[in-house]
């Protein structure tokens, strides 16, 4: 197994947001060390996606700070966070409608990775054979199912050569032997050195691939450390796993 | 610095438009050399005519690189075609010769575009389009404070009748051919690149664009520039065939109303669409352009009957029923099989 490094790669501190007179975020602290899997679950409305486009640069917190590699990048845009080394997929798939697969990565490839030419392309397929989709490759995005629209945007994500990869309920839908392909792949991430912060309500695929889990409920963390402590705790179970925990466990 | 893992892909190989699309190329190649030589062989007329049908050209072209690929849908392109005639103007009053003139102030143009599009990108759809007629309407009230302008009453690019008719009209022409082949070449390379994958990326999805590393306002101020850039161009070939200068007639937003019709009948987001809408609008003023207001009451009916059914326009329906592609865009990827 891949030692963890203590420092953190990514971190957000005292994180709020608010929309208007509604906060979703209150003061959370977050962080990711080097080459860990850190799992986020929580119920819906918890704040996990608003946390997601805050680290990667989509959300611009109201306050708080967000720091990558050391560096405070809280202003710096989605654009500027991905050239960094930050990707994301979205809860809902957003593939580029007008283009076909293949289109989607090497513009990912060209883009985030700032590749051109032949480099961009073989990273493009790298990416395409990482998710599985290379008989896809020539097809209209428009023409995909949800289920391979949701590996495109792993593959698009993993086109722009991450340090630290976002993942937001990539699992969902899935069948159980395509997750069993997922894990495998998010492990192989791992072990290749990517710090990987997964959304996921699929606990058993969760806790396959994380080191450490955190529980938010109504914009805070309730409950971070070691996946079976976070499973235990009471306010945990209370707010979110419920009868689920014993399923799980 | 960004470190990447080993890539060890299948061997592929990939398919770009220009070797699909190498017979199409060859034939417009040709197209443009025989159109070269019409001056030498055809009546004054013709030569007029095809002159005002490569500014439809450029115009439609111009609005589809904004509007299809990039999603911008701008109805103030007349800004750029009034400034490029303006421009074009001035240049030559300060005694510069006319066609470096309209090049130059085709430049001029973009200039101008670069320092619109700072604050015109910050708005999104239909705010978009209103701020750029607003910025079209704002910029020929500007023009028409110039004293060589004299207000709605306009002036002439009078030193254009300092050459023979015939040399004037061959001159024009071949101008307005060279700038469209030009700008013709130009979309076509870009709609093909890096940027322009990048604008269309845009165009779908802006926040998941962003989210991909494209810089979203720089890519979105190259499209603006170039379709300004060619825009202007349009106004200074207007301005070479008809001497005057009147700010209202340049500055109308009837050009964008054109540009529009254009590209809806002939087929939005298609490099092909755009010139087959401007050869149908060009064949649609000719036989009816005489029945005043009816003709116009005609455009418009033609052009809701497009939006209802035939959206795709007139190529895009050909592409969709029929397979048809000339210049096909985009890549197309080939693994190769294990053995």
């Amino acid at each position: 197994m891949m030692t963890i490094l203590s420092t953190p790669v990514i971190t957000g501190s005292g994180i709020d947001k608010h929309y208007g007179a509604f906060q979703v975020l209150h003061g959370v602290d977050f962080s990711a060390n080097k080459g860990e899997a850190v799992g986020i679950v929580g119920p819906n409305g918890a704040g996990k996606t608003t946390l997601f486009g805050v680290l990667a640069g989509a959300t611009a917190p109201s306050a708080g700070s967000v720091i990558y590699q050391g560096e405070d990048i809280t202003t710096t845009n989605a654009a500027q966070r991905c050239h960094a080394g930050i990707a994301r997929t979205h809860q809902v798939p957003r593939p580029f409608l007008g283009m076909t697969v293949f289109e989607n990565l090497l513009t990912a490839a060209q883009n985030g990775a700032g590749l051109s030419g032949d480099d961009a392309e073989k990273y493009a397929v790298h990416a395409l054979q990482q998710a599985d989709i290379a008989h896809l490759a020539n097809r209209p995005t428009s023409a995909l199912g949800l289920l391979d629209r949701k590996r495109l945007e792993l593959a698009r994500a993993l086109a722009t050569a991450p340090k630290v990869l976002l993942l937001d309920e990539i699992g969902g839908g899935l069948t159980e032997g395509e997750l069993h392909q997922l894990i495998a792949l998010i492990s192989e991430l791992k072990a290749d050195g990517l710090t990987i912060i997964w959304i996921e309500h699929i606990l058993h695929a969760l806790l396959k691939v994380i080191d450490r889990l955190v529980c938010m409920s109504e914009g805070r963390v309730i409950a971070e450390g070691a996946p079976s402590d976070v499973m235990n705790n009471p306010d945990v179970m209370k707010a979110y796993l419920g009868s689920e925990l014993e399923k799980v466990l | 610095m960004k470190q990447f893992v080993q890539v060890n892909s299948a061997a592929f190989t990939t398919e770009r438009w220009y070797q699909v699309g190498r017979p199409a190329l060859l034939m417009g190649a040709l197209l443009l050399v025989v159109l070269a030589t019409v001056p030498f062989w055809s009546s004054g007329l013709v030569v007029d005519k095809l002159t005002t049908l490569f500014v439809y050209i450029l115009l439609a072209v111009m609005w589809n690189l904004l509007a299809g690929y990039a999603g911008l849908v701008s109805v103030g392109q007349q800004a750029f075609f009034g400034l490029g005639a303006y421009f074009a103007l001035r240049l030559v009053e300060m005694g510069m010769s006319p066609y470096p003139a309209f090049f130059v102030g085709a430049l001029g143009c973009a200039v101008i575009a670069l320092f619109i599009s700072v604050f015109a990108l910050r708005f999104k759809d239909g705010e978009f389009a209103i701020a750029m007629w607003v910025t079209a309407e704002v910029i020929r009230i500007l023009v028409m404070f110039d004293p060589i302008v004299q207000g709605e009453t306009g002036t002439s690019l009078l030193v254009m009748n300092q050459y023979e008719p015939e040399f004037r009209r061959n001159s024009n022409f071949w101008f307005g051919l060279v700038a469209m082949a030009g700008m013709l070449g130009l979309v076509l390379w870009l709609i093909n690149s890096r940027i322009g994958a990048a604008a269309q990326a845009i165009r779908d999805d802006e926040e998941a664009a962003n989210s991909v590393g494209i810089r979203v306002m720089r890519v979105k101020q190259i499209i603006f520039v170039v379709a300004a850039f060619g825009c202007a161009l349009a106004g200074a070939i207007w301005l070479a065939s008809s001497v005057t200068f009147q700010p209202r007639t340049y500055f109308g937003v009837q050009w964008t109303v054109f540009m529009l019709f254009m590209v809806l009948v002939g087929g939005l987001r298609t490099f092909e669409g755009p010139i087959i809408g401007a050869i149908a609008f060009f064949l649609l003023q000719e036989f009816l352009g005489d029945y005043g207001v009816w003709y116009l009451s005609g455009l418009g009916v033609v052009a809701i009957l497009f939006a209802l059914y035939v959206p795709n326009g007139i190529w895009g329906e050909l592409q969709q029923r029929r397979g048809l592609h000339l210049l096909p865009t985009g890549v197309r990827l080939k693994l190769m099989k294990k053995d």
